[in-house]
């Protein structure tokens, strides 16, 4: 009879860890930033079918870094989780918080019950009728949840390029404003995944980019994707 | 809600890679919500007297190559119960998604169920796949979803929707007709559903013309419907006192657009006008039978 080797849990658990952490950092980030008149999302993606950022429900919207299939799976859940919930409630009763806690509970048992651990990272933001109502919900690999204040950066070098984020970003900027600190903050990151220093950054042609905001005023269904002239036009706006 | 587990995370079935149907998931995870899967039980029995009924609808193209085409739907506001008024502000139009609209007739609030399961189903599929739906494809889900209500229909508690929209690929507006079982018939220039169709469909024989201007559309659409009205007691006709307009549509290559109070209480006014003016030339300020005489106790002011 063989006996199996004696891992401790605190090392299972680190190397689950350092497996996800891995597989996510491979990726391109994606930048989450309030702005007065909504959310806006961005990343560097130059696909126009497979996308990182996506609408939920009327106000909601979802973004992820990491494994295409396990982040697209998680992301038709989310979709099934709001649609039914909406069905069998009304429209307003399906928030962000639910099904951020629906995310991180699904993504906490899959860390410690199965083999691998998802490979991802996701935002799950909600517009509110003011920039107080936001909310902006982070969801790590192994289930833990931030509620995070205006801005996020997710995937490849995240804590360099969120620490940059945090000090050009503030309360009440306009779209054009955040777009380029968004476009700024993905070209940062090189080819090889070195980080520029500030002021050297690559240039992004807009068709690139995947962008798309949630619009506190308007349409019942706030989720927008910007793209083609739309998206030029407003990264040419000056950005200060 | 009431099939999430205890755990409370995503339950095995969300995340079943599969259909981009929400009906499709429903009757797989939760049927009792699918409003054709119920047992009304008392078999034989006849549910039809039990609740409202929403009753006309009428749909009609218009426009043309050259300054671009659409397609209207309006429906009266009347809900009626056996000789009852059940509602004078029942909505029966509804937007099913940014180019498409759907109208009903029939038992009201399975109708409305089925609406309400409808639209989720095109903005569920738009959100998983990231695309519309064509236009054939919408009419072909609604046929599907009238068939699995045949099971009510057969009770007595029947939908019959009528579906109009913009079709994208071919760049003109399009109209649909059902029947209980399900069976989808693609209707031209104008079609009517409901206990007034009969005589909205005579209205609109005489009214609706090719190359109809939108503004023209809606004022056959409001005409049609008041003639209903005006002979079908279960279609209620615009009401100025309560200020009740009938619900009007209009989808375009620009989507779908409900017309305004305003224009509406415009086009009635208009609509009546008319018509007591033709009452005025024909038999002067009197009723068409003349006036009553005066010693069998007739009002005179």
């Amino acid at each position: 009879m063989t006996m199996p080797f004696y891992v401790s849990p605190e090392q299972l658990m680190k190397d689950r860890a350092d497996f996800a952490r891995k597989g996510i950092a491979r990726g391109r980030s994606v930048v989450v930033l309030a702005y007065e008149g909504g959310i806006a999302f961005a990343t560097e993606n130059p696909s126009r079918a497979l996308h990182k950022i996506s609408e939920i429900y009327d106000r909601i919207a979802f973004a992820a870094v990491g494994k295409y299939n396990e982040f697209e799976n998680l992301r038709v859940a989310g979709v099934r989780y709001a649609d039914l919930r909406g069905y069998s409630y009304d429209r307003t009763d399906v928030t962000a918080r639910g099904l951020a806690n629906a995310y991180a509970q699904t993504l906490g048992t899959v860390f410690t019950t199965e083999s691998k651990p998802l490979e991802v990272e996701l935002v799950v933001a909600e517009v509110g009728d003011t920039p107080a109502a936001d909310q902006i919900y982070r969801l790590s690999y192994d289930g833990s949840v931030a509620d995070e204040h205006g801005h996020v950066v997710m995937g490849g070098q995240a804590e360099q390029l969120g620490a940059r984020v945090a000090d050009a970003w503030q309360e009440g900027m306009t779209l054009p404003q955040v777009l380029a600190l968004a476009v700024r903050t993905l070209g940062a990151v090189g080819s090889d995944g070195s980080v520029a220093a500030e002021g050297e950054e690559r240039e992004i042609a807009p068709a690139g980019l995947e962008v798309a905001v949630l619009e506190r005023a308007g349409r019942r269904r706030a989720f927008r994707r910007l793209q083609g002239a739309t998206l030029a036009g407003l990264l040419e706006q000056p950005g200060d | 809600m009431t099939h999430a587990d205890t755990s409370g995370r995503l339950p095995d079935a969300f995340l079943r890679p599969g259909s981009s149907s929400f009906v499709d998931f429903l009757a797989g995870h939760a049927p009792d919500l699918l409003p054709g899967r119920r047992d009304v039980g008392g078999a034989g029995a006849p549910a039809d007297g039990l609740a409202p009924h929403a009753t006309t609808i009428v749909a009609l193209t218009f426009g043309t190559d050259d300054g671009g085409r659409g397609v209207i739907m309006a429906g009266d506001r009347r809900a009626t119960a056996g000789n009852l008024i059940a509602s004078r502000e029942m909505e029966k139009v509804f937007a099913a998604d940014a180019y498409s609209v759907v109208g009903i007739a029939g038992s009201a609030g399975v109708a409305i169920e089925l609406v309400r399961l409808f639209q989720l189903e095109l903005e569920h599929y738009e959100k998983i796949e990231g695309s519309l739906l064509s236009l054939d494809g919408k009419a072909n889900r609604l046929s599907t979803m009238i068939r699995g209500n045949l099971p009510l229909a057969m009770q007595g508690l029947a939908v019959v929707p009528l579906f109009a929209g913009y079709d994208l690929d071919r760049g003109y507006g399009r109209l649909f007709s059902y029947d209980v079982t399900g069976g989808r018939y693609e209707e031209h220039d104008h079609h009517t559903v409901g206990s007034g169709s009969v005589f909205a469909r005579g209205a609109l024989k005489k009214l609706w013309r090719p190359g109809l201007d939108a503004d023209a559309a809606v004022g056959v659409a409001v005409e049609a419907l008041y003639d209903a009205a005006d002979d079908d007691s279960a279609t209620g006709g615009p009401d100025p006192v309560r200020q009740i307009w009938p619900v009007v549509n209009v989808v375009t290559a620009d989507g779908v657009r409900r017309v305004s109070d305003d224009e509406l209480s415009a086009t009635v006014a208009r609509i009546v006008d008319e018509r007591g003016a033709a009452h005025r030339a024909a038999h002067g300020d009197r009723p068409a039978g003349g006036a009553r005489p005066t010693d069998q106790g007739g009002a005179r002011a």
